[in-house]
């Protein structure tokens, strides 16, 4: 198996099941690992680089779940092919973008994916789609028993897992989930549940992580503090009270869209189905915004032209790194306008 | 007490440096947030307090030649890059870096969580002693009598 052949399906995020599927996308577990033996990246050189990709991609090959994994060396991929994998978000965009030995070992239903010398020696994330952290943290946490057997992580009994960042020092999780909040931000509540989860010390984002505009109405949530509280305590207040609360939150604004604005909602709907299907040159932003409405509208059973399946084929092959795998070769901009618009006139046909 | 940099609001914040010589500063809460002295609790990222705490401490320039003696970085490196060096960095420099990563971890200063399965039975027991005592203390500050008794009753069975 190869990149190539992951364009073949839309990957374990966008499968669109899961529990609170309706406002949950996916939910994302990543554990940060350094080797004991070795310099953090940052002072590592070249030689000790190749070295901790080397020691690292074997022990990963050599695990029984990462035995099939598919093993990306990103000091060599085309880059095509970094923004694919980040397109899928299988790798970070500083992944994608950084210098020297690094690689990714993915899981051939990339459910899990482990980058290696990213901001860390290993950076361990497991994605499933809809709100599934339990079973997540029981994969990820069995890989990383299974790797621990053989690498020295660097430990310390008082702090915990060290990493190259204070901030992510003690268990080295981060949780994250993405949520689509279109009602939220159509009723203007998004900024006071943005605030009101920023007091809460977790951190509110875009699409594609830290920096990133929230493209589509995706937000991600996610955990800053990783000292002093397990990774139990933490997954839990995830899945049992902070995400439930915000789908309740959203939930509520989609019905109170229904009740009071309901031609406002359904010709916001179909006006994006409308742009979307006639449309002879499109933006990748402008995809993903249009796309949003019809997402709510297929979760509320408001739009039936097409299935969930569909909407997140569109989401992903029109984005410029698919959109240039579906084609075979590098497209520029405008070119990607077009061949953009011609791929969601062709497939909603 | 009147803050000693607007000489209007009420001083909040007291200061005592230790280095490079013994000082003491009275200020209010918004003359101390400017100074980068504290940090309001809302609205900030992790990255953002670490960004400010860095800030403050370079512009004292406590430590700047402070070096790992593993790794060779120092602690300016550390400031301007916020990345470490090595794992010994956390020794090495362990003085700054504690109220930097209690700040950034809301007063979190020791590790409750997973255990490397291969890491020697005393620290798997010191930290599973410890993620039970904060579950006790949970449990009593929540009126949860009665995990609180389960709870205890798992660490007199862990200590002996």
């Amino acid at each position: 198996m190869n990149i190539d052949d992951l364009t073949q399906s839309t990957g374990e995020w966008l499968r669109g099941d899961g529990p609170m599927s309706d406002v949950v996308v996916s939910s994302r577990i990543r554990l940060a690992r350094n080797l004991a033996e070795h310099p953090f990246l940052s002072t590592a050189d070249a030689v000790e680089r190749t070295e901790i990709y080397r020691c690292l991609s074997h022990a990963i090959a050599s695990t029984a779940a990462g035995a099939d994994d598919i093993l990306v060396d990103l000091e060599t991929a085309d880059a095509v092919d970094r923004s694919l994998l980040v397109e899928r978000h299988l790798i970070s965009r500083q992944h994608a973008a950084g210098e020297g030995s690094r690689g990714v070992a993915i899981s051939p239903s990339e459910s899990r994916a482990v980058m290696i010398n990213e901001e860390d020696h290993l950076r361990l994330q497991g994605l499933r789609s809809g709100l599934q952290l339990e079973a997540l943290w029981t994969e990820i946490n069995a890989f990383d028993d299974a790797l621990s057997k053989n690498l020295p992580f660097a430990f310390d009994r008082q702090l915990g897992y060290l990493t190259a960042c204070p901030t992510n020092v003690g268990t080295g999780i981060r949780v994250s989930v993405m949520l689509h909040l279109p009602a939220l931000r159509l009723t203007k509540e998004i900024e006071r549940v943005a605030r009101a989860a920023k007091d809460l010390r977790l951190a509110v984002r875009g699409t594609y992580g830290e920096g990133t505009e929230a493209v589509g109405d995706l937000y991600q949530v996610s955990n800053q503090i990783t000292l002093g509280k397990s990774e139990d305590a933490i997954i839990s207040t995830f899945s049992e009270t902070i995400i439930p609360n915000i789908v309740g939150y959203e939930r509520t604004a989609r019905e109170s869209l229904a009740k009071h604005h309901a031609s406002q909602l359904d010709d916001r709907i179909w006006r994006a189905f409308g742009v979307l299907s006639n449309a002879r040159r499109i933006s990748s932003g402008e995809t993903q915004s249009l796309l949003s409405p019809v997402r709510m509208g297929i979760q509320m059973g408001r739009f039936k032209e097409f299935d969930l399946a569909t909407l997140h084929e569109l989401f992903l092959y029109t984005q410029s790194a698919h959109l240039q795998k579906l084609h075979g070769r590098t497209l520029d901009e405008d070119q990607r306008a077009v061949a953009r618009a011609d791929y969601i006139r062709k497939r909603l046909a | 007490m009147v803050c000693q940099h607007c000489n209007q609001s009420k001083a909040t914040v007291h200061i005592t440096d230790t280095l490079p010589e013994k000082r003491e500063q009275h200020l209010c809460d918004e003359c101390a947030e400017k100074a980068g002295v504290i940090i309001k609790q809302t609205h900030h990222t992790t990255n953002e307090i670490l960004k400010q705490f860095i800030k403050h401490k370079a512009g004292l320039g406590i430590g700047d030649d402070l070096a790992c003696p593993k790794c060779g970085l120092t602690f300016k490196e550390f400031q301007l890059k916020g990345q470490l060096g090595c794992p010994h960095d956390y020794v090495a420099f362990a003085a700054l870096l504690t109220p930097l990563i209690q700040r950034a971890h809301e007063g979190g200063t020791h590790h409750v969580g997973k255990v490397p399965p291969t890491a020697d039975a005393t620290i798997k027991k010191h930290t599973g002693l410890l993620r039970l005592r904060r579950e006790l203390q949970e449990a009593i500050e929540q009126e949860n009598f009665e995990r609180a008794a389960r709870v205890r009753d798992q660490i007199r069975t862990m200590e002996n």
